[in-house]
Parts: C-alpha cells; sequence; structure tokens
C-alpha cells in the first residue's frame, strides 16, 4: 500500500525548485512516475511530499541547433522514440526507446526520470555516455552541468543534491564518420536489461583509423558506466575483429557485475564481453557509411 | 488531504475529491464505478489497466489520479457507440479473442490506441502494440488474428 503524503503540482521550474528547497530530503520528485510508483507500492519509498513535476510544461521540447540536440528532461520515451529528426540525426536514440519498455510506459515516462531513478539496468544511461551527453541540474542557486557518465554514482543514487532537478540532457553533434548503437540482452522483450552495451565509434578521415570510442555498459555495475580500458584497446588502431575481441574481453573484466535474478555475473561477464564485439562491429560498420 | 481532480471519463465530466496516493484504475473502477479497466498486476507489467490519456494507452496502475487531472480518459466502457461496439470489440467476438477475459480490456484499449496512432499496421507493428499487455491464456494468435481483420476493413465504425 502507498502511504500517504502532501502532492504538490507545480507549473513552472521555479516553483518547483522553491518547493524540493522547502521540503529537501522529506520530499520525493514525481514525473511519469513509471518506476517511483513501484517503489512507493512496496513501501521503499515512502516521502512526506511528493512533487509532481509532470505539468511543467518549459522542460518537455527537443531542439536541435548546430551545437547538437537539446532535450527537455520531460520529454517522454515515445516522443523522443517518435521525432523525426531525431531519427534522422541521432537514430540510435530510437532504437533504445523503442527497446524501452511498453508503449504504454513510454508514453507516460520521461527520460528524465528514467536517468533520476538511476537503476543501472536503465536503457538511456548507457547510450547517453556513448553520445557524450552532459546534463543540466538547476537549484535555487543556480544551474550546473555533469557529463552523463558521473551522474549515477551507485545503485538508485544519482549526484542529484536535496533540492536539485535535472532540467535538461545535451547531445553535441556527433563528428563526421561516427557511428553509434545499443542494444540490450533481455529474456522478455520490453523488460529491463540483463546487460546493456552502447559503442561509439569515430574514424579518422581517409585512415580509417578509430579516432575515438566511447563504450558504455548497463547493468554490469552498480551504475551505467564506461570501459575505457576496453576504449583504450581501440583508440588509435584501425579497428579489426581480433582487437574488439581484446576489447570485449578488457571490458568483461572492468566491469562489475552482480549475480541476481536475471543472471550471474559470470553470465553479464560473457554477455560484456560478447555484445561489447557485436556492438563495436556494427558501430565501426555505421561510422564507415556516416 | 484530499485534492481535487477534474477529468472526462467517456465524455462524461467529473469533478471529484481523492487522496493524493489514489491511481487512476482506482478513481476509475471505485469512484467512477467502471469496473471494465482492470487491476491486474499492480506493478505495470500485465498491462489489463490500460486506458487511453488524452488519446495514448497508459497503465492506469501506474498513474497518480491526480496527474489526469484536465485530461480526457477513455475505458473499454467508451469503445462502443451506444448500444453498437466498435470494430476491435466485434472482431474480438468473432475471433474468439479472449479466454478468461481478464486481459481483454486492457487488449481492447491498447489496440484502440494502435489504430488511432496507425491505422494499418504491419502484424510486427500489432504485437509491438500489445507487448504491454498480457494474456495468461495465452490466446494471442487470435488477438492478432482479429486486429488483424479490422486493419483489413472487415469491420465497419458504427455510425
Amino acid at each position: 500500500m502507498i502511504k500517504d503524503f502532501e502532492h504538490f503540482a507545480p507549473k513552472t521550474l521555479k516553483e518547483a525548485l522553491a518547493l524540493l528547497d522547502k521540503y529537501q530530503d522529506d520530499c520525493k520528485v514525481i514525473c511519469g512516475g513509471q518506476s517511483l510508483l513501484i517503489l512507493m507500492r512496496q513501501g521503499l519509498v515512502a516521502p512526506k511530499y511528493l512533487v509532481d513535476i509532470k505539468g511543467i510544461s518549459e522542460l518537455n521540447y527537443i531542439k536541435d541547433g548546430k551545437d547538437g540536440l537539446k532535450i527537455g528532461a520531460l520529454t517522454t520515451h515515445r516522443t523522443i522514440e517518435k521525432s523525426p529528426l531525431i531519427k534522422k540525426k541521432y537514430p540510435v536514440l530510437v532504437e533504445m526507446e523503442n527497446r524501452l519498455a511498453s508503449i504504454q510506459t513510454r508514453n507516460w515516462g520521461t527520460i528524465g526520470g528514467n536517468i533520476c531513478h538511476g537503476d543501472p539496468a536503465g536503457d538511456p544511461a548507457p547510450v547517453l555516455i556513448a553520445l557524450n551527453a552532459t546534463l543540466t541540474v538547476a537549484g535555487t542557486k543556480g544551474e550546473r552541468n555533469m557529463p552523463a557518465e558521473d551522474f549515477t554514482l551507485d545503485y538508485f543514487e544519482t549526484a542529484l543534491g536535496a533540492g536539485e532537478l535535472l532540467t535538461e540532457i545535451q547531445i553535441p553533434a556527433p563528428p563526421p564518420r561516427t557511428g553509434t548503437v545499443y542494444t540490450k540482452f533481455n529474456i522478455i522483450e520490453s523488460d529491463l536489461a540483463t546487460v546493456g552495451v552502447a559503442v561509439s565509434v569515430t574514424l579518422g578521415a581517409g585512415d580509417g583509423v578509430c579516432q575515438d570510442v566511447r563504450i558504455a555498459l548497463g547493468a554490469a555495475a552498480p551504475m551505467a558506466m564506461r570501459a575505457k580500458k576496453a576504449e583504450a584497446v581501440l583508440k588509435g588502431k584501425k579497428i579489426t575483429d581480433a582487437l574488439l575481441k581484446e576489447a570485449g574481453e578488457v571490458a568483461s573484466t572492468e566491469a562489475e557485475p552482480i549475480s541476481d535474478i536475471a543472471a550471474s555475473e559470470e553470465y553479464r561477464r560473457e554477455l560484456v564481453k560478447v555484445l561489447v564485439k557485436r556492438m563495436g562491429n556494427e558501430a565501426l560498420a555505421r561510422a564507415k557509411k556516416a | 488531504m484530499k485534492k481535487e481532480l477534474k477529468f472526462k471519463v467517456n465524455g462524461q465530466p467529473y469533478e471529484l475529491y481523492v487522496k493524493p496516493k489514489t491511481l487512476l484504475v482506482e478513481v476509475l473502477r471505485d469512484v467512477v464505478g467502471l469496473t471494465g479497466t482492470k487491476r491486474g498486476c499492480n506493478s505495470s507489467s500485465c498491462g489489463a489497466c490500460t486506458v487511453m490519456l488524452n488519446g495514448m494507452a497508459v497503465k492506469s496502475c501506474s498513474i497518480l489520479a491526480l496527474q489526469a487531472n484536465g485530461s480526457e480518459v477513455v475505458t473499454v466502457e467508451g469503445l462502443a457507440k451506444g448500444a453498437e461496439l466498435s470494430p476491435l470489440q466485434k472482431a474480438f467476438l468473432d475471433y474468439g479473442s479472449y479466454q478468461c477475459g481478464f486481459c481483454t480490456s486492457g487488449m481492447l484499449m491498447a489496440s484502440t490506441a494502435l489504430l488511432a496512432e496507425n491505422p494499418k499496421p504491419t502484424k510486427e507493428q500489432i504485437k509491438e502494440g500489445i507487448d504491454g499487455n498480457i494474456c495468461r491464456c495465452t490466446g494471442y494468435n487470435s488477438i492478432i488474428r482479429a486486429v488483424t481483420a479490422v486493419v483489413k476493413g472487415e469491420y465497419k465504425e458504427a455510425k
């Protein structure tokens, strides 16, 4: 049973931040609530005050400019999935959203909510890390930016301070000859990832050498993580099958998965190994076409 | 403390006072009295509680009723026009698209939302459209057949 709480529905960011500032740790933010309500029903979270930000329309937008894409934190998964602009310029986001939960959940749940929930198995975080995204967080004292990879600190724990709200996701325009892909392994379609892997490869002009690479893992550690050692295997080299295999093996060692109902630790390490190689290949193919 | 909830259900305006923790499915079933919407898993997994909120399929067990303030909700009771069933409802009957019937209202709402957005879905898209809905009798094929029949124009919209 959900415990009683007091409900506020601010209409502006300013109002929301004032409420968060006032109630600090006694309050919880709800947006689509697709994850939070489950925790509340299980009694794992029982806030005294609930600040319902779903109605703050100023945080619901998709803007594309010269410097990249800006997504308001309140944008629903379904809006991203259906955006022709995102499909054309950042197809990996559409592919990721397509596999996130069910249509009903995507219709109401938001990308910002998903990230703030801090589930290491969430789909958006690894993709945003691979895309080198920056997150903007606002509080009554002002805004601050942080790389997507620094946002989650531990299981269900984020870098958000009491009184802070995630407002925007910025994705830089991809450099030329860049390919980014994401996949997850799960038993039931639309379920959370047993392991998720996002890879972004940028090739040099003409020489086909891997200029930059970002490898991000989901459900393979307490938070979505970058596999930096695996990246180092590929960076500055001409990517071959043997190198990708090695990158997969290195990623599998630097991951810190746990055993749970979905898979054992060993199984997850094996998945990381296989999927990093597979996604590396796909990202490479995409980079060549880009 | 109760808060005001003003919304429309199947075209009918309601002005209610609800506890903030009340879920949309609870208001629909226990306050408005429309029990066609089923409460299944209570954790956003089974889709039996699917309704349309401003035209979108959503799981009413995973939305606070207060979040529906100012919006239009359609439940399975709102699909028929008077005594005439909607094309999907007729097709579900003809194709035996239910066994125990518990998932039926959710399946109808998910497929109604699907056809409203995409009147000519492929079989894959139909499957995706009902992906969030579980039929524990495993009668998925007959549900897909019924939706396909409507897509092919075997059933006319009630006037």
